[in-house]
């Protein structure tokens, strides 16, 4: 099963960047990639079984759901329902972990998904360097310059 | 129900700190609240392994290792014994990769049951003597360059020597070794292709055959016997002459019973290695500090746990003249004083061979440095080594001078190696809470005198003990690392004072006691 993890320090505390990234429907506040997005059927974003549906600033659609959300881990699931990329199955979360000697967050993203096997070098390449290194890499950036250590 | 969860973000990659968690009975290397670990029988890495460890605090502890994940880069444990109460915990350690940047993370989770009458003891204990010096130990070796200010560029150049990369890897490490496991090869008599024979070699010796003066060291030729079990025979280029070979040859403490060869610290090349000893070999330059003593000899045979590899980029003139007071200074400032950025520090005897290294090390830590000295002709030296200030002890009252220099307050440490001749003076010297740490004595023996009057300040005083800090292998690895990092930096410059030929160490300790010297005076069998 092709797998992506990526992980990064960002230099804030884990309440301010879980508020950040908590709406589901906020891509496009912070991610480098997301031109818009919506929920479906005006439900709330933190409803948990609600998709997303966004499209790329490079034209591409995606809908995504929402399989789990949790404030007390400070983590978000969810799963692909349609996208340009042609992979199944695919699950990812993104999860922030408070680092207590410091006072930052540890962020990581990582997904599971299938895919025809002549793929998976350049799938699991491109969602680990486009999407969730792209988007952990704005998330340190944004809280780079206020002066959290 | 009690849980505690502390995580850190470690500066170098999983492979490299992985190793060290997972040898479930090595962690006296690196966890600073341990004083010894070891894994009572089979392997460490065994599901079922049982280990036991001592605390610094004195606590014994038996755990045993429930779960191991290499591919999580976890391990879970629980408690089966322990010498206070506490009730049944496990706990589990995780480690992340972080793709960018070079780093990682630690999770540890605990978990305890117990009756909320002893929460607040026992998670005070789980955490702060378990968890929190684990952390510390690890961030302390393994420092993320992302969260350095500019005060700590010392740990950064550690962790670079830690990578050994490059030159670097010549640091050559010896190998993990569990405490307790055997040093000795299976096989009596296996040798290293290093060791060159039996032969037993000549060396020029000063000894000590009565107690006295410095007239009493006497240069005589004693033989070296080829290295024990265990051992490693050296030929010295430079010996350290310290404070505590005078107490010695006065017959005070630190050098047992006579006649016997003073000498507690040195630098050259190996000779030959004994049997069981991995990690050095013949030709290797190495260092030592410690016990036994017997460092004044052209030759001499020690315990290869106490010789320290040298960096290349330290030669071992340099490396005499440093390792006992870096690494006295090392856990005064780290251990037994683990300094803050901001402290105001007191150092006495400053121009000193260990009292310059003290200062600069300090000041590199972020303190700011007060340096007391005996007579104006040395106050360049403690300032130049990082002193904010320096008092004049020959004409100025040392406690008063503090006082008008701190705006009333004093200090938060006096590091004393003076001993009764400024007792009351760095007491007078020290800021509520202040800390005095005493470890030496050249004036006398301290008295504690009435403890009652320390109250009205709450003052604390330290009197530690350099073996009790430097007990394995590893601890003294560890230490000499950080001052071959700190030494690299420049921010901690050892001053030579003089260097005398091997049969004038007579000379040498009159030099010492006349409180003449800047820096640190050393002897060499190769001059003269």
């Amino acid at each position: 099963l092709p797998q992506v993890y990526q992980s990064r320090v960002i230099e804030a505390p884990v309440a301010a960047v879980w508020s950040v990234i908590r709406d589901f429907n906020d891509l496009p506040n912070w991610t480098p990639f997301v031109a818009e997005s919506r929920i479906e059927g005006n439900a709330p974003p933190d409803q948990i079984g609600c998709i997303r549906a966004f499209r790329l600033k490079d034209g591409g659609r995606i809908r995504e759901r929402l399989l789990a959300l949790s404030d007390y881990e400070f983590s978000q699931t969810y799963s692909i329902l349609e996208s340009p990329m042609g992979v199944e199955n695919y699950i990812a979360t993104l999860r922030l972990i408070p680092v207590t000697a410091g006072g930052q967050t540890f962020a990581e993203w990582s997904a599971e998904f299938d895919c025809p096997p002549e793929r998976e070098t350049a799938l699991v390449d491109q969602i680990g360097r486009n999407v969730f290194q792209a988007g952990l890499a704005a998330l340190a950036d944004r809280f780079k310059s206020t002066g959290h250590r | 129900m009690i849980r505690i969860t502390r995580s850190a973000v470690l500066g170098a990659p999983v492979e490299q700190v992985w190793p060290l968690l997972r040898d479930f009975g090595g962690w006296h290397a690196w966890h600073a609240g341990l004083a010894s670990s070891q894994v009572d029988r089979g392997a460490a890495d065994a599901v079922g392994a049982v280990r036991r460890l001592r605390l610094r605090t004195g606590e014994h502890l038996r755990e045993q290792l429930i779960a191991l994940s290499d591919r999580e880069m976890s391990g879970t444990w629980c408690l089966i014994e322990a010498s206070n109460p506490l009730d049944p915990y496990v706990a589990t350690l995780r480690l992340r990769r972080v793709t960018h940047g070079d780093c990682c993370f630690l999770e540890w989770r605990l978990q305890a049951d117990g009756p909320l009458s002893r929460q607040s003891a026992a998670e005070r204990f789980l955490g702060e003597t378990l968890c929190d010096p684990a952390i510390a130990g690890l961030q302390g070796r393994f420092r993320s360059a992302s969260l350095l200010s500019a005060g700590e560029k010392v740990d950064h150049v550690q962790r670079e020597a830690d990578e050994g990369s490059g030159r670097a890897a010549k640091f050559a490490r010896p190998p993990i070794r569990p405490l307790g496991a055997p040093s000795l090869p299976s096989e009596e008599g296996i040798r290293p292709a290093s060791h060159t024979g039996d032969q037993v070699m000549n060396s020029l010796a000063v000894v000590v055959e009565r107690h006295g003066g410095p007239e009493v060291l006497r240069t005589t030729r004693v033989t070296v016997p080829p290295p024990g079990p265990g051992e490693v025979r050296l030929r010295h280029a430079f010996i350290g002459v310290n404070m505590i070979d005078v107490h010695g040859r006065a017959g005070e403490f630190g050098l047992g019973s006579l006649p016997a060869v003073p000498g507690m610290e040195g630098a050259g090349t190996i000779v030959d290695v004994g049997p069981g000893v991995a990690h050095l070999r013949a030709g290797d330059r190495v260092a030592y500090a410690g016990r036994p003593p017997g460092a004044y000899a052209e030759a001499r045979s020690l315990p290869a746990a106490i010789a320290v590899p040298l960096p290349p980029d330290l030669d071992a003139r340099m490396a005499a003249a440093s390792l006992l007071k870096g690494i006295t200074a090392d856990l005064l400032l780290h251990d037994v004083h683990p300094l803050q950025p901001g402290e105001l520090v007191l150092v006495h005897a400053a121009a000193g061979g260990l009292g310059l290294v003290l200062c600069g090390w300090a000041k590199a830590l972020g303190a700011t440095v007060i340096g007391v000295v005996s007579r104006d002709s040395k106050v360049d030296a403690a300032a130049a080594a990082g002193c904010a200030a320096v008092i004049v002890s020959s004409r100025e009252d040392v406690a008063q001078a503090v006082r008008e220099m701190t705006g009333g307050r004093g200090v938060d440490v006096v590091f004393d190696a003076i001993g009764r001749a400024t007792f009351e003076a760095s007491l007078a010297s020290l800021a509520p809470s202040g800390h005095l740490v005493s470890f030496g004595q050249v004036s006398g023996r301290v008295s504690a005198g009435d403890v009652d009057r320390l109250a009205s300040r709450s003052i604390r005083i330290s009197s530690p003990n350099f073996a009790e800090f430097v007990d394995t292998p590893d601890t003294l690895r560890r230490r000499a690392d950080r001052l071959f990092a700190i030494l690299r930096t420049g921010r901690v410059r050892p001053v030579i004072d003089s260097v005398w030929p091997l049969p004038q160490a007579a000379e040498a300790h009159r030099r010492l006691e006349s409180r003449d010297t800047i820096g640190s005076v050393l002897l060499s069998p190769e001059i003269g």
